[in-house]
């Protein structure tokens, strides 16, 4: 990899100041401005966090329903059941993550191994 | 590793704090579970077609993992920089209620607001965290320097696993490249069901999986936020029902 393609081009870093800097630190900021006039259990609060864990949930599912790059040659079938795997793991292990994101990974590589 | 007793001398200089909190990433699994999560942001970057400066400024400047993979996925997946920048900050609206519940744990009456701005920005959901285990541990004077040293040490941990992840989705086999991927949705589908103690939050997580590739199929370029929204709004409805009920 050269120098010029770790920098990469303005326009994409201008794109990230744009979308992905500035929608964040606006909520930061305006939590130390208004620190302590907000109560946390409030209705909207709850509203909000739900539909910011939806919309995670969402990206959780977009990467594994279309894979991005190189994930994208493991079959639909072990996609699915790596993460089937580890959810069942990490249930079953009160809720481990190390457990769960091991079992999966194991799944997949054990079932592309497998498959040839 | 325990942190000195509250009336330690080692507290009496700022920068023995910074270290402490620096000495403090060692002391949580939370740290594993970022390196993890930002070695598959790395990864996720090559295979979008960003530069590693390009990652490196992502975690540096915007901090918040969630985000990073909405950016990179939408703005990925053919997004325009509007539809991107809606979703991120509606996923990034949840700092706001995080740096209004942790900065009161670091101000003295004495502190002013510019002195809070550094860990404003170091806010995201690990230190909120690990702000609430460690610092009834530090003395309330030095806990803003505490703060930053353990901030320093997460991001300097993330700027790694960046670089590490990068490197190795452009050199590993397919294989091993689709095996750091797959960390991402893992890491955090586990850690964001670990952190739901509600049933609204479970609600949430699970209607918001099962609703995106409905909304996939309609094709507008927001399908996260429209499968977002909806599964969250159900999820609120629940919560309102049962607080209705009880």
């Amino acid at each position: 990899m050269s120098f010029a393609q770790a920098i990469g081009d303005w326009h994409a870093l201008v794109v990230l100041f744009v979308a992905g800097v500035v929608p964040n630190q606006i909520w930061r900021m305006l939590g130390l401005w208004f620190g302590g006039g907000i109560d946390e259990g409030s209705e909207l609060l709850v509203w909000v966090r739900a539909v910011a864990t939806a919309i995670l949930a969402g990206v959780i599912a977009q990467i594994v329903v279309e894979p991005p790059g190189a994930l994208a040659s493991v079959p639909d079938v072990l996609r699915y059941g790596a993460v089937g795997a580890g959810l069942i793991v990490f249930l079953l292990t009160r809720r481990s993550i190390f457990a769960g994101v091991v079992t999966g990974e194991v799944f997949m590589l054990a079932g592309k191994w497998w498959l040839g | 590793m325990a942190l000195p007793p509250l009336d330690s001398p080692q507290w009496q200089s700022p920068w023995r704090a910074f270290a402490w909190g620096l000495r403090s990433i060692t002391q949580t699994i939370l740290t594993i579970v970022l390196f993890v999560t930002y070695l598959g942001i790395g990864a996720l970057a090559h295979d979008t077609h960003f530069s590693l400066l390009w990652a490196l400024c992502s975690t540096l400047f915007v901090w918040a993992g969630p985000a990073q993979i909405i950016l990179i996925t939408t703005l990925g997946s053919g997004a325009t920089i509007i539809q991107s920048a809606i979703a991120v900050t509606v996923s990034a609206i949840r700092l706001f209620p995080m740096v209004v519940s942790v900065l009161p744990l670091m101000r003295t009456p004495t502190t002013k607001r510019r002195e809070l701005v550094f860990a404003a920005h170091l806010t995201a959901v690990t230190l909120w965290v690990e702000c609430h285990r460690f610092l009834p541990l530090v003395p309330r004077e030095r806990r803003i320097a505490f703060v930053h040293g353990l901030g320093c040490g997460l991001v300097s941990v993330c700027l790694v696993a960046n670089t590490v992840g990068y490197f190795l989705a452009a050199n590993l086999t397919q294989t091993l490249g689709a095996a750091i991927l797959l960390l991402t949705p893992l890491s955090f589908l586990f850690s964001t069901a670990r952190n739901s103690r509600e049933v609204a939050d479970v609600v949430a997580l699970t209607l918001g999986i099962l609703l995106y590739p409905l909304a996939a199929k309609m094709n507008s370029g927001l399908d996260i936020l429209v499968s977002g929204v909806a599964a969250g709004t159900i999820a609120y409805g629940v919560h309102w029902w049962r607080e209705v009920r009880a």
